[in-house]
């Protein structure tokens, strides 16, 4: 990569160019990942500049990076285009290349610059017992931040939230019946500490990439994306599956599922909840479409403010 | 601290200085490393492990099948490993057989993780610590004096190869995805096997981009590996620690149980069979409770204490026969023992792992293990392709039992990984995960012996206390 070798202006100048390349390629795909009102002309040049102002500070709580390995998975714009072309992430603990203070240096700094500007990207959730003992983020001056602090102090400067996953989103997993570490998700979060910051909800365990990216750039274009009861996007999961199943119409014929490898008939009885699950995992598919859920086994809910106890047991009919 | 105050102490002076890195980047999870140094030499380590879920309170009570999905979300990196350890401990609790596709079916979904992780590990983990990446965001900022001595030449191709291999490894995930269901957290790993019989169609999917894959392992990664040992030679004399390694093994080759990485325990410089009463976990410095140390898995109980005094980390001390183990690649390579690739016999001028001796328990060497591991389990992915049998069961139904205990032990990309459940009146009473950062992260026991990282980190190189950059550079060899 000869482009990623030049001085820091040439650079910029050649990244420019591929950001506007970049941006008619996804206009064209807009309508593959669900977007496709967000884009015209004007917008695509709104994004350009937005590109320039809002920087991305990713920051993870109680996760497992899994919604991050997920994000890695989106197939246009690719992965290698999101961090060289699209996004401007200045933080982010997995992929950057520097640690320890000099990381959280970067992170003080860029807050403060674009204060009220750039974007908070949540992932994990914020264990709120033990006063946030649970989840170390880094140490400042030989002072020990925690994940409540941080998520305190930068969702207060954020311009808005994206709560990546149902760990950040509703609390999830570690939230879950039996935990102890008083996990939360970011809204609720905001809600005790009376941050206003607008928080747009990205559940799933883990996301789809396509409502991650999707949701960021009608975040830089258009603001806010229209949310349902539950904070997430109606782009990405206003539809039921079980409605939308392709085995509805086996369903409907009562043809349902005696064992977890027979391949025609309704899920139900074994387990799937696609009935009270809404996201579009039917049509989108996962992993460039090779497969979903469903086809393989069951739904268990996973982008539900109720995942996991209100699916668990999972292989059991609701 | 790292990366801002300067505290230089000229060498010789006999001063320490305490260095810490938190967040250590680049791993998954939360990890602070805090070393004191002297005289441009790490003296002394402590690994913080900086967060606490609660996996194993949250399972107690639940449908014993549940565990599955559930354990995978402890690590979204290597959630099919998490799957195949906790669908083992069911099978041995439900007492179920595989069908002979149901085995290969979850030696694909593994393996294919296996490469997955392996090259995430390798490029987009490991690789800034040898490398300069682009000048953007999040490559930059990054260390001042960061130590990269790698030509222009070599740091494009290598750039030019961590783009690259952002799309190999998701091309791994479309692989598991085809038998899986999907990755992140497969839907396709249960108790009794897997839930997708394999279709002509989707193996040809898999084998038509699992090509791809291997022509890069062994085209670029394998090769960029050793053109490292060149300017980086120091770096396979320093970072060794305790030889120990624990590798409870991998991949069933056959019903009877036989696995492509080997199960075995390498003590003080012999080798032993597993026996897992062997193994005990020390809570004196973790923040649990003083009354669960010492425990085996079988009897663990996870209870925490997070203002526990003289405690620095979340993470539990594992100890086998007494000693602190290292798990992972290298683990596995040495208790496997088989020949390097041509281009590392070639490089190494040995044929065997176990001739690399004492420089395979090195910083470089656990990079050398790891992707000549690649190697090997790419090779292994072809075979089981041949065995797949279009069309046949992988699926085994079986009613829960109403009380069975149950013991899972795999590999993880990252190391050995047991899985302990314990079901009564058909729900979980008791569940323990002891996984392979578990083994290589901990901190002191009650014997007071470091963990294997810790004790790594001692005689490592920090010339320079502002950019220590060997610190990080010897954490992720392990690839915590």
């Amino acid at each position: 990569m000869k482009d990623e070798q030049m001085l820091p202006a040439e650079q910029q100048k050649k990244t420019e160019v591929s950001r506007r390349a970049f941006l008619k390629v996804l206009a064209g795909t807009a309508a593959g990942i669900g977007i496709s009102q967000v884009f015209n002309p004007a917008l695509v040049s709104a994004m350009e500049k937005a590109l320039e102002t809002h920087p991305v500070l990713w920051v993870q709580g109680q996760s497992c990076t899994g919604c991050s390995v997920s994000l890695l998975n989106s197939v246009d714009p690719s992965i290698a285009d999101i961090l060289l072309k699209v996004i401007s992430l200045e933080y982010h603990p997995t992929v950057m290349a520097s640690e320890g203070e000099t990381a959280l240096e970067n992170l003080y700094r860029v807050a403060e610059k674009y204060k009220g500007k750039f974007s908070l990207a949540v992932e994990g959730s914020i264990p709120m017992a033990a006063e946030g003992k649970y989840c170390n983020f880094g140490e400042m001056d030989g002072k020990e931040i925690t994940m409540v602090d941080i998520v305190k102090d930068l969702g207060a400067k954020a311009g808005s939230v994206l709560a990546v996953g149902t760990c950040a989103a509703y609390g999830g997993i570690p939230a879950a019946a039996g935990g102890e570490t008083g996990a939360t998700g970011v809204m609720d979060f905001f809600q005790t500490y009376g941050i206003k910051t607008p928080v747009v909800n990205i559940p799933g365990c883990p996301p789809h990439p396509d409502w991650i990216v999707g949701s960021i750039v009608h975040l830089l274009t258009k603001g806010i994306p229209e949310l349902d009861d539950d904070g997430r996007p109606t782009l990405f999961y206003g539809e039921n599956i079980h409605d939308n199943c392709p085995h509805l119409v086996e369903y409907d014929a009562g043809q349902m599922l005696e064992k977890l490898s027979d391949v025609n008939g309704c899920r139900m009885d074994l387990g799937c909840k696609g009935p009270d699950t809404y996201a579009d995992c039917y049509k989108r598919k996962w992993n460039s479409g090779m497969n979903w859920c469903v086809d393989n086994s069951v739904c268990i809910g996973c982008v539900e403010p109720w995942f996991p106890d209100g699916s668990s047991p999972f292989y059991e009919p609701a | 601290m790292a990366g801002c105050k300067p505290q230089l102490t000229p060498a010789g002076t006999g001063k320490k200085i305490k260095v810490s890195i938190d967040p250590l980047t680049r791993i998954e999870g939360h990890l602070k490393a805090e070393v004191d140094v002297k005289d441009g030499v790490v003296v002394d380590a402590r690994i913080h492990g900086g967060m606490y879920r609660g996996f194993e309170q949250i399972l107690i009570g639940r449908d014993p099948r549940d565990a599955s999905q559930i354990t995978q979300r402890i690590c979204g990196v290597c959630p099919t490993a998490h799957a195949t350890a906790s669908a083992l401990a069911l099978d041995d609790a439900f007492n179920v057989t595989l069908t002979p596709n149901g085995r290969i079916a979850r030696n694909l979904i593994l393996g294919a993780n296996f490469l997955q992780s392996h090259i995430l590990h390798f490029y987009h983990l490991a690789a800034l610590d040898y490398v300069n990446g682009p000048e953007v965001a999040p490559f930059v900022p990054r260390y001042a004096k960061n130590d990269v001595r790698v030509s222009k030449e070599v740091n494009d191709v290598a750039v030019g190869q961590y783009l690259e291999a952002l799309e190999m490894r998701k091309i791994c995930h479309e692989m598991i995805a085809l038998l899986g269901g999907r990755m992140p957290h497969v839907q396709g790993i249960v108790v009794g096997g897997t839930t997708e019989i394999p279709t002509r169609e989707a193996l040809n999917a898999y084998a038509e981009r699992f090509k791809k894959v291997k022509k890069f392992i062994m085209e670029k990664y394998v090769p960029i590996v050793y053109l490292l040992a060149g300017p980086y030679g120091d770096l396979l004399k320093t970072g060794g620690g305790y030889q120990n390694c624990v590798a409870w093994g991998a991949f069933p080759m056959d019903d009877a149980g036989n696995t492509l990485l080997k199960r075995g325990v390498y003590t003080d410089g012999k080798d032993h069979p597993v026996d897992t009463d062997l193994i005990r976990e020390y809570v004196k410095y973790s923040y649990f409770e003083d009354s669960t140390t010492g425990l085996n898995p079988t009897q663990g109980r996870t209870l925490p204490n997070p203002h526990k005094k003289d405690a620095y980390s979340f993470i539990k001390a594992p100890r086998y026969n007494g000693k602190p183990h290292q798990a992972g690649p290298l683990a596995r390579m040495w208790v496997t023992n088989p020949e390097l690739s041509k281009i590392g016999q070639e490089t190494l001028g040995v044929k065997k792992i176990r001739d690399i001796g004492d420089a395979a328990f090195s910083i470089l060497g656990r990079h050398v293990a790891r992707a000549e591991e690649t190697a090997l389990v790419a090779n292994a992915v072809e075979q089981w392709l041949a065995e797949a049998e279009p069309g046949k069961e992988t699926f085994v139904p079986t009613p829960i039992p109403e009380s069975a205990e149950g013991l899972g032990l795999t590999e993880a990309p990252r190391g050995a990984l047991l899985h302990y459940i314990d079901i009564k009146n058909k729900k979980i009473a008791n569940y323990q995960v002891t996984s392979a950062t578990i083994w290589n992260a901990n901190p002191m026991d009650d014997m007071g012996q470091k963990g294997p990282m810790e004790q790594a980190l001692i005689g490592v190189p920090v010339p320079d206390y502002d950019n220590p950059v060997n610190v990080g550079r010897l954490v992720r060899s392990f690839d915590p």
